[in-house]
């Protein structure tokens, strides 16, 4: 399997990640490597393998539904990198 | 005292030997003195520390508190602490401090134990040398020109120069054992759902778990003990007892059935490590040990399965990572995609953008089943093979790694090479098994480790084996030079 530039490029838009365009072949070629090691997994017949979710096949755990925390809203809008009025600030979404 | 053993230590500090402000002040101007070549402490926190060893000197006085009242250790830079920078090993997390305790950080804290400070590690435990980390390697106090291993690799560091007698630290695929491996202490990762994950800021969610790294199994028994246990806040936190490890330190070991995974000894094993490896295996006949050979068929597909599970979870959990509501955020973003392309885009290192575009499009329409569920097929084939080993012996051994510890840069460019450093831990982390790392030799001044892989929940076994061996060798008491 090897990746092209174009699907490096497709790929960071897809993960909302900037990439320098510099180091765009680097990771073609990085990610190219790493598809074709993982490839091998090609080789092995796995028709009828259950995929496995858990070691021990263990169960979600389900508990009352109850409040179990309070408001905790300055708290955690201390370390945000913009806060106004107690809602997040981001640039403009909507003209 | 910063050789002692932590029963000497907390007897000491019962005894009134010194107090643990006093021991605290002695590993911090350890830390101060040593750490300078190392580079094994992100954030050092001596204030804090010599207050939590104050409130454990009070609590000893009034008889209280339990074996780590008062005992310092290093907490590596993944768990969340209140009041202190969690880091990560990244940019993107350098302005971050928790507003929450993870649960083994509230669990530390209230046992008495005075944390030193954050250790470093590679970005979001992404490594296997501690070179991805935004606040630059880690080094080897064996030879200071090699790695100590990664993630984990301020904590394996910083015990094995005994910057501190105990430290934290997490493996998703071979995090702790690989550094204690090749930084010559003992490490332990334990079985998938035994040490809370909440507050560990998550990797690869179905292969992250806790553990410790000490200078012994019986240390290591101690802290392990501390850091488990059921916990409701995370989900995957298995609802079982704990068993008291340090008392099952000298559990009977009659019969014992150690088995020899013929995969784990064939081509890229190192002559040297081979060697010390099976020297450690006949120390285990000595002690009356039966020893076989068996086989674990799907060995060589755990590296590639993990390269698609761990990066498609990685993908995911680090896109809460978004400039938004914490961590680092771009100079003045056009728009909100400009923000979150930006943020992240500046906010991570290489490494961690390489596994998330991996993760990202081994996740995206059209290859999900190519790779995602194909990797979690064949991870069942994995944990098959353990399952059926398991049912004629008690524990699994090989090396922990194929090599000792590598040059820094030796392996920087070439992430293949890299991964396979990994080749004989990973396994265990998709089998979501207990596994452990001993210093069992030397080669050319370099330590080796043997891993020990152990029954779901029968981490008490592997150690009391573990201890059984450091009983007869001395492996785990040889220091690195230059740091007594």
């Amino acid at each position: 399997m090897s990746l092209d530039i174009e699907e490096v490029i497709r790929i960071a838009h897809l993960a909302r990640l900037g990439v320098d365009e510099s180091e765009y072949p680097a990771y073609a070629r990085n990610l190219s490597d790493i598809l074709s090691f993982v490839e091998q997994l090609n080789a092995v017949d796995t028709d009828g393998v259950e995929p496995m979710a858990h070691p021990l096949e263990a169960k979600q755990r389900m508990r009352p539904d109850r409040v179990t925390e309070g408001d905790q809203r300055e708290r955690f809008q201390r370390i945000a990198p913009k806060v106004e009025n107690g809602l997040y600030l981001v640039p403009k979404v909507i003209e | 005292m910063h050789q002692k053993k932590l029963a000497e230590l907390a007897a000491a500090l019962r005894a009134g030997d010194f107090t643990s402000e006093e021991l605290t002040r002695a590993f911090l101007e350890r830390i101060e003195r040593y750490d300078g070549q190392l580079n094994s402490v992100i954030t050092l926190t001596a204030e804090q520390a010599l207050q939590q060893a104050r409130a454990a000197d009070a609590r000893i006085a009034a008889g209280e508190g339990g074996p780590l009242t008062g005992i310092p250790f290093l907490h590596k830079d993944i768990f969340c602490t209140l009041g202190v920078r969690t880091s990560c090993g990244s940019r993107m997390l350098d302005n971050f401090e928790a507003p929450y305790d993870a649960t083994v950080s509230a669990r530390l804290r209230e046992a008495g134990a005075v944390m030193l400070g954050k250790t470093n590690m590679d970005e979001f435990a992404m490594g296997s040398s501690n070179e991805t980390s935004f606040y630059g390697p880690v080094r080897n106090p064996w030879d200071l020109e090699r790695v100590p291993g990664g993630s984990s690799g301020g904590s394996a560091a910083a015990v094995a120069a005994r910057l501190a007698p105990l430290a934290t630290g997490t493996d998703t695929g071979g995090s702790i054992r690989q550094p204690a491996a090749l930084c010559g202490i003992t490490g332990i990762k334990p079985t998938y759902g035994r040490v809370s994950r909440y507050g560990m800021i998550a990797f690869a969610s179905s292969l992250d778990q806790g553990g410790p790294l000490a200078s012994s199994a019986e240390d290591a028994a101690w802290l392990l003990q501390a850091m488990s246990g059921f916990d409701e806040r995370d989900s995957t936190s298995m609802e079982r007892p704990v068993d008291p490890y340090p008392e099952m330190l000298d559990m009977d070991l009659s019969g014992l059935r150690i088995g020899l995974p013929r995969e784990y000894f064939g081509e890229g094993l190192d002559a040297g490590v081979a060697a010390a490896v099976e020297a450690a295996v006949e120390a285990f006949r000595g002690l009356g040990a039966e020893v076989r050979d068996i086989s674990l068929p799907n060995a060589a597909l755990a590296v590639p399965a993990y390269y698609v599970v761990a990066p498609a979870e990685c993908s995911s959990n680090l896109s809460r990572m978004d400039g938004v509501r914490f961590g680092y955020r771009c100079e003045n973003p056009r728009d909100l995609e400009d923000l979150y392309v930006r943020s992240r885009g500046e906010g991570f290192g290489a490494e961690v953008k390489r596994r998330i575009l991996i993760g990202t499009y081994a996740l995206s329409a059209g290859y999900y089943d190519a790779y995602y569920l194909k990797a979690q097929q064949v991870r069942r084939l994995i944990r098959d093979d353990f399952t059926r080993a398991f049912g004629e012996v008690d524990l699994i051994m090989g090396p922990t790694s194929p090599t000792t510890a590598f040059r820094l840069g030796e392996k920087a460019d070439d992430p293949v090479t890299m991964y396979l450093s990994d080749i004989y831990t990973i396994a265990v982390n998709l089998a979501g098994l207990p596994g452990m790392s001993i210093p069992a030799g030397m080669v050319d001044g370099l330590p080796v480790g043997l891993q020990i892989i152990g029954n779901y929940f029968d981490e008490a076994r592997m150690l009391a084996a573990a201890h059984r061996y450091q009983q007869v060798t001395d492996w785990h008491r040889r220091r690195p030079p230059g740091f007594e």
